[in-house]
Formats: structure tokens, sequence, C-alpha cells
């Protein structure tokens, strides 16, 4: 049972829930109010989900051997522009100005994960330094959008993305739900799972086979550049407002983070969704927890370095063989020697 | 004939010669020694953290801790001099941290096999987290020597200066160049980037040179941060937000490749320059916000990856 890759992941996400249910027994109460369900539980669902979004996308682009360090400035790209073309119209509360601000929006982020994904397959650029270009000029591209302001929006209807409720929930579990399902669905239902691993793999090899690896590539780029955007929709309706300087700061690092917890390898080639969703939501309790608990906030951060070196750790074979005692000399497995040649 | 590994450097100093020739033209009061030294007084902190990162490149790693490495030497230092430490002993004591903390996350990526981008994740949460645990407010310094340090102005011809941290600076430059050339430390570093498994193979000491690779990074951010101390008479847990991608961004349009093997810290120095020219453009033109400088940075940035991809394209042809 310890073989198995969500073993260590659910270990430290039931800890973390046990740990809140003895300090503090409300965690688990749902309550219900005016139709809508509260409680803890719910928050972290609901405030983890741009970053389960991220997260997702970001899986499948690691699965593949590359990184988005993208997907922070994409989320306050989005975000921008959809509150900016909501805010410039007069009918703040229309039909027609709310459809075309998202769907907007959504084909820009689908558009700049397609040019992360030309820069990575067609030019050959390394993903860490092809992402890195729009992860700097993105926080550029977003101020500009918003011309260094925060841009506050009135819209009942474009909030209900981010706060409204649906079934008692709110609405942003439901597209969660919706995009780990297609996700899901398309990765391990249809053979594009496999093609992902393979191209993770060795591209050469795989395109030898026959698998078009460029446009798996470009599709996966693609696809986390729109599960970015999503989350910035989701974030920016939540406050009603575009803030192009922090909207989604530090969502790469977070999201990689998930990512990581959650088992799949950075060296791509294999990935585990679902790895991913509880990576992301470990990372959200963590953050609830603390804020629970009355630790200082700022100490956030070094409980987070604590716990990514942990589970870094942990997953480190070596790390594992010295503390059972027998440390062997270090070992370059078949993997890393493909990484040197590629 | 130039030789082709020195045509992404060439680029670079061209190019900085070319935006501040443009800026000469068109803004009057630019084409001054003095803006030229400003540049260095200005970004002698980015350059000495840069230095470090080159040489993390050039290994075929990464260093994200470096912004906060340097906030928190400023957070250490700030608090340490509160208390009535003198400076004499406050100093060696944040190197010793620097170089302990990189030394460290060498050591974590090293043996457990633990990517440089995720090890060095944690070291950055951890180095900022510290800085808060120290105070969430910014301590300012008054201290006589801290101050005289910011002030003091070592004039130049006419009526130019420079500032002491431009000199630490230029030291550490000229000491990279020649670790980078001249040492076996160097040739090590580049021999690990190129190909770890043959570095190991030929019976390089690779596990002592990553380390130790990481423990200049770390020994440059806190010196970096030492002079940002300098520069700002305060430490702040917010200090430095974000100056790691400075960091690499000037690294890669130094010509260094961020696979590693190849790259000069000469490029670094061009590279922290061409930055640091922008943005004295960008103040100059007035008018141009603050972001179009990040934009800037993002074009150079493809520019010159695109470039070295289309150098490189013919090496790689040939090897395969």
């Amino acid at each position: 049972m310890i073989k198995h890759r969500l073993f260590w992941p659910l270990c430290v996400l039931s800890s973390l829930l046990l740990f809140n249910l003895i300090y503090s027994p409300d965690f688990f109460s749902i309550k219900m109010k005016n139709g809508h369900l509260y409680g803890s539980l719910i928050d972290i669902l609901n405030f983890g989900s741009p970053l389960i979004l991220v997260a997702i996308g970001m899986t499948l682009v690691i699965a593949t051997s590359g990184i988005d360090l993208s997907v922070g400035s994409i989320v306050a790209i989005t975000g921008a522009m959809a509150c900016l073309s909501i805010s410039k119209s007069t009918d703040q509360n229309g039909w027609v100005i709310l459809l075309i601000a998202v769907g907007a929006s959504l084909v820009l982020s689908a558009l700049l994960g397609l040019w992360n994904g030309f820069l990575v397959a067609r030019i050959g650029i390394q993903p860490i330094i092809a992402t890195l270009i729009l992860m700097v000029a993105g926080r550029g591209i977003a101020q500009l959008i918003t011309n260094g302001q925060i841009i506050t929006i009135l819209s009942p209807k474009y909030q209900y993305i981010g706060s409204g409720s649906l079934l008692t929930l709110p609405v942003s579990i439901f597209i969660v739900a919706i995009m780990f399902a297609i996700a899901s669905l398309l990765t391990r239902k249809t053979a594009l799972g496999l093609f992902i691993e393979s191209v993770g793999c060795k591209p050469t090899a795989s395109r030898l086979a026959g698998v078009r690896s460029k446009t798996i590539i470009l599709m996966v780029y693609m696809f986390c550049g729109l599960c970015a955007g999503i989350a910035g929709l989701i974030l920016s309706s939540n406050v009603s407002s575009a803030d192009g300087n922090n909207a989604g700061l530090w969502y790469e690092l977070d999201a990689i983070l998930a990512v990581v917890i959650g088992g799949t390898s950075l060296n791509g080639g294999r990935f585990n969704l679902t790895g991913t969703l509880i990576g992301a939501l470990i990372i959200q309790t963590l953050t609830t927890t603390i804020y629970m608990v009355g630790v200082p906030p700022e100490i956030t951060l070094v409980v987070k370095a604590v716990v990514v070196l942990a589970v870094c750790l942990i997953q480190s074979e070596n790390f594992r063989d010295m503390l059972r005692g027998r440390r062997k000399p270090r070992s370059y497995s078949s993997k890393h020697e493909v990484k040197q040649h590629g | 004939m130039v030789k082709r590994q020195y045509i992404p450097l060439l680029v670079t100093v061209g190019l900085f010669i070319l935006i501040f020739i443009t800026g000469s033209f068109r803004y009057t009061g630019f084409f001054s020694l003095q803006v030229l030294l400003n540049l260095l007084i200005d970004n002698s902190f980015l350059l000495i953290a840069a230095v470090g990162m080159t040489f993390v490149i050039v290994s075929g790693g990464i260093d994200l801790s470096v912004g906060s490495m340097i906030a928190l030497t400023t957070m250490v230092s700030a608090s340490l001099l509160h208390q009535g430490w003198p400076p004499i002993i406050v100093i060696p004591v944040v190197l010793m941290i620097g170089i302990l903390f990189g030394s460290v996350m060498g050591a974590i990526i090293h043996y457990f096999e633990i990517q440089p981008f995720i090890a060095t994740l944690a070291g950055m949460f951890l180095a900022r987290g510290l800085c808060y645990i120290i105070s969430i407010n910014t301590i300012t310094i008054d201290n006589a020597f801290y101050t005289s340090m910011a002030q003091t102005k070592i004039k130049l011809t006419g009526n130019n200066f420079i500032s002491i941290s431009v000199i630490i600076a230029l030291f550490i430059v000229v000491m990279g160049v020649y670790l980078a050339h001249y040492t076996k430390f160097g040739r090590n570093t580049y021999a690990i980037g190129g190909n770890e498994q043959s570095s190991l193979l030929m019976g390089l000491p690779v596990a002592r040179t990553k380390i130790m690779v990481f423990g200049f990074s770390g020994f440059c951010s806190s010196l970096a941060g030492i002079v940002f101390t300098f520069y700002m008479l305060s430490g702040y847990g917010l200090h430095a937000n974000g100056m790691e991608l400075d960091v690499i961004a000037a690294v890669v349009i130094g010509g260094t490749l961020l696979t590693g093997g190849v790259g000069y810290v000469v490029g670094t120095f061009f590279g922290v320059m061409i930055q640091g020219v922008i943005q004295t453009i960008i103040s100059f033109e007035g008018t141009l916000s603050s972001w179009w400088t990040r934009i800037v940075i993002g074009v150079l940035l493809l520019l010159f990856i695109l470039l070295q991809r289309l150098l490189s394209e013919h090496r790689f042809t040939k090897r395969r």
C-alpha cells in the first residue's frame, strides 16, 4: 500500500484534516444558511478552485516534461481583459457583453497558451525559458490592459462565476469538477493520456512511432493556458475587480507544488490528475489551517517550505535509502540518461 | 573571424551600445558619463546577484531563492544592528548565512536528486518566511558605518562619482571572470553543465562543485543584500520581491544558455546593464509607464533566445 502513488499525499492531507478535527471540531461542521452551504470544507474547495484549475493544466504540461511559468501572468491578463471589456460597456450586467467578455478572455488565454506551445514545440525552446518570456512580459501586458490601475466593475452576473452558488454549492466547484472530468476522461478513456506520456518520455521516439508529438505539445500548452484563463475569470469575478500587478501572483509556483506533491515527476513521462487534485487541496487546507490556528499568516511561507521539502524528500529514493541506513553511491537511472542526451 | 560561441556575447554588447546611443540622440543630457555610472550605482546589487546566478545556470541549475535571500540579509542585518551588534560582526554573519543556505540547497539538490527548481523554490519560501518571522515591519538602519557607506561618493574625473557598492560589484564581476575561466572550479562548473554524467565518469568532483556553486550563489545573494541595505538603509521582508526573475533575465540576455554549459560572466554584466539602460530610457521618457520595462525585457528575452537557438541549431544537428 505504501508503494501506491497517492499514499503519501493522502497521508499528508488526512493528517492535516485530523489536526483540524482535534484542534477545532467546528472545522467539519457544514451549516445551511439562506439555501447555501457554509463551512470550512466548502471554503477550502471554493477558494482552492482557481489553484486546482491551474494545477490541472500544469499537470498535463509537466507530463510532457515541460513546465509553464506563465500561468500567473495569464490569470492576470484574463482577469484584466474580462473586467476591462465589462467596464467599457454602458450596461455592465447585460448578457451580451458578459458573453463577449468571458468568451474573448478565454480565447485570449488559449492563444497565450498556444504561443507558449508554439515556442516549445515549433521553435524548440526549453519550456522553462519559453514560458519565462510570457511570465515576465505578461504582468506588463496585464498592467497595460488595466492602465496600471485596479479596474472595479459592477456586474452581479459576472460576479456569479466566482461567488454565486448553484444547488447550494459555490459555482466555482462545478467549474472545477467539469474541467477535471474533461481532463480525466480525455486522458484516461482515450489514448490521449498515453500519447502525452510518451511525448514526455521521448518526443523523437514518439514521433517515429507515429504520435504527432508537436501537435500534442501545442494542445497541452493551449489547454494549460485555457485553465489559467478560467482561473483568472473566477478570481477576478470573486473580487469584482482586476489587478494587473497582483492577480495570480505566485500561482505558477503553487500550481507546480500541487503537481509535485501529487506525485507527478517533474521529469515528465507520467502524470496523476487525482494526485494533483489532492496536492492542490493540501496547499489550500494548509493555508486555511494556518489562518484558523491563529498562527501569524507570515509563517505560512515557512510552513509551506517545510512541507515542500518534506514531500520532495519522502519521494526521493536516495533519501529513503538514507533513512533505512543503506546509502549507495549516486546512481544514474536510465531516465536521467535520456534527459542528458535529449 | 569571430568564434561562433562569442556571437551572443557580442550581440549583447552591441545591443547595449545601440540602446545607449539611441537614448543619447533622443534625450538631451542622456549622453554623459554620470548616466553610465548611475547604471552601475543603481544596479550594483543586481549585478552581484547575477554573477552568482551565472555560475548556477552554467552548471545546469537554477536558483529561485536569490530575491528572498537578499530580503533575508537586509532583515537580519537590520535587526542585528538594531540590537547593537557592530557592523564588523554583522556583515560576516550574514555572509556566512548566505553561504550556508546556498550550500545546504546544493547538497539537497545533489544528494537527494531533487530538481534545483523545486529545492530553491522551497529555499525561496523559507527565506521570505524567515524575514516575516523576524518582523513584518520595516526596520530602519541608522548605524554610522552603514550611512557612511550609503553616502560616500568616490569622485572620478570632473563631477562624476561612483558609490562604494559599485567597487564591490565590479570586484565580484572580476572575481567571477577569474573563477569561471582561470580556475579548476570554473572548468568543473562548465563541465557539469555540459554533461553531468560525463563529468562524473571523468572523475570530476561533481558533488563538491555543485554544492560550491550554490554556496557561491548564496554568498553573492547575501553580498547583494548587504549592498542593498547600503542602498535602502532598511530591512524589510518585501525588499527585492521578484528580483530572481530580473537576475535570471539578465543572465539569459547576457548570452548564457539555461540548459547549462555555455555562458560568460562578462555577458551577464552587459545583461544587467541592458536592463538598467532600458529603465533609464523609460524614466527619461516620462510618459512611458513602468510596465513597459517588463514588456521590453520580455521581448528582449525572446530575441536572445531565438538568436541562441539559431546559432546552436547548426551545432546540434551536427552532433546528432
